[in-house]
């Protein structure tokens, strides 16, 4: 398993954000990414996770011979955690279970500290808990390679651990991650990329 | 359960969960239907006339009062960005939706039409085919409003723009839910308007999902 990124020119609202962005990254690593507002890092992540198309250059993944796409291969945490305040935590979570054909609901609840808030409407949880239950997704569902935009916004110290324990273990297991962070996370040889600040560029 | 009717028992229960959208569309259609009479004065022969297109017209507008929250609930929390993700390909995610729309709202208003109809001294006879037309009639209502729905999700005030794309497509299941009940009443058989009331509904629901995951990917950028 690997993702390759060559010569990705990415474009959003007519304007050029990442201009000839080239990586690849092996089974078993975590890449770091960084910059200032505005320089892409959200734009990227929604081009690994397949929902816009690059306007040049390739984004390949797997090993060549696997043909899902993108998307499916991937978790993709945005900014927004997906979780329907009418419904409890656990309940939540089994939806993404049993649609993203994963397995068990406790374990995950459980990787996240959930467990004594799992018979609670989401819509009562705090900013920090909404995160975790978004994170839990991680963990219900087995796949290669995870997209986290800034995972670490609201969460507690004790929180963030959890998270990098979780990253830990995915990565050890031959799994790919993609994070963007403006925090330091400590993840052990996590490689980090720079993007430039393109807010401004025309 | 495959992810399919896992995606469509989710919305079926955010439906039963928040309730407001379904009771707002019932009341609505209640009271359109219900200031009809008033309006018009007590005339029972006029009213029985025209009552099949009113009840026809009031549920089309009822429905899409609901249509803007098929996606944009998904989109505002996130969801739709994990669905996409999902095994299921955009076109059956916008499908699962728009069944769960219909399921959820259109057959609702269809089994309350009836109800209604005895306010406007509906001809006894005419009951079953009514509602059986709107029953064969409201796939087409609830898969073109998702199409519509989708296109207008990240439109400022999107609910007026829908009614405008959406409902001059809803012409022709209006024309022909008309003509099965006209054909009832006056001479003629009612299994031509029927069948082709069924093709238009079979039809909205393979297109409609088309245009509808088109319009999202655009939207997802």
């Amino acid at each position: 398993m690997q993702l390759v990124a060559e010569n990705l020119v990415l474009c959003r609202g007519g304007r050029t954000i990442i201009e000839g962005l080239s990586f690849r990254l092996e089974a078993g690593a975590a890449l770091l990414l960084t910059g200032a507002n505005g320089s892409g890092k959200t734009t990227l992540l929604r081009a690994l996770a397949g929902f816009l198309k690059p306007a040049a250059g390739a984004i390949a993944v797997g090993n060549g011979a696997d043909e899902r796409e993108l998307g499916e291969l991937s978790h993709f945490v945005g900014h927004l955690d997906g979780i329907k305040a009418h419904l409890t935590v656990a309940e939540n979570l089994a939806f993404w279970a049993a649609y993203l054909d994963g397995g068990d609901v406790a374990i995950a609840l459980d990787a996240f500290a959930l467990s004594g808030l799992a018979d609670i409407p989401a819509g009562y949880l705090s900013a920090g808990q909404k995160r975790r239950l978004g994170l839990a997704r991680l963990a219900v569902a087995a796949r290669p390679l995870w997209l986290l935009d800034e995972p670490t916004v609201s969460l507690d110290a004790a929180s963030v651990g959890l998270l990098v324990k979780t990253l830990e273990a995915h990565v050890g297991g031959g799994g790919l991650a993609v994070i963007a962070t403006h925090v330091p996370l400590a993840l052990a040889d996590a490689r980090e990329i720079r993007l430039g600040a393109a807010g401004d560029r025309k | 359960m495959s992810a399919f009717a896992t995606l469509v028992a989710r919305d079926l229960r955010l439906a039963v969960r928040q309730g407001g959208a379904l009771g707002t569309a019932l009341g609505f259609y209640m009271i359109v239907v219900t200031m009809l009479p008033l309006g018009l004065g007590a005339d029972l022969n006029l009213l029985s006339r025209i009552a099949p297109g009113v009840l026809w017209i009031a549920l089309l507008l009822s429905a899409l009062l609901s249509l803007p929250r098929v996606f944009a609930s998904d989109y505002e929390d996130g969801s739709l960005d994990i669905l996409a993700t999902g095994p299921l390909p955009l076109e059956l995610v916008a499908a699962a939706k728009a069944l769960a729309h219909w399921i959820s709202t259109s057959i609702p208003l269809a089994l309350l039409a009836p109800v209604l109809g005895i306010l406007l001294n509906l001809d006894i006879g005419a009951y079953p085919v009514l509602v059986a037309t709107m029953l064969i009639g409201t796939p087409a209502v609830s898969f073109i409003g998702a199409a519509g729905a989708a296109l207008t999700l990240r439109a400022h005030r999107g609910g007026l723009l829908i009614a405008l794309l959406v409902l001059p497509l809803y012409v022709p299941t209006l024309i022909f839910g008309m003509a099965a009940i006209g054909a009832l009443l006056g001479p003629g058989g009612v299994t031509q308007p029927f069948l082709i009331l069924t093709a238009l509904s079979l039809a909205a629901v393979v297109l409609g999902p088309i245009a509808a995951a088109a319009a999202l990917r655009v939207q997802m950028q």
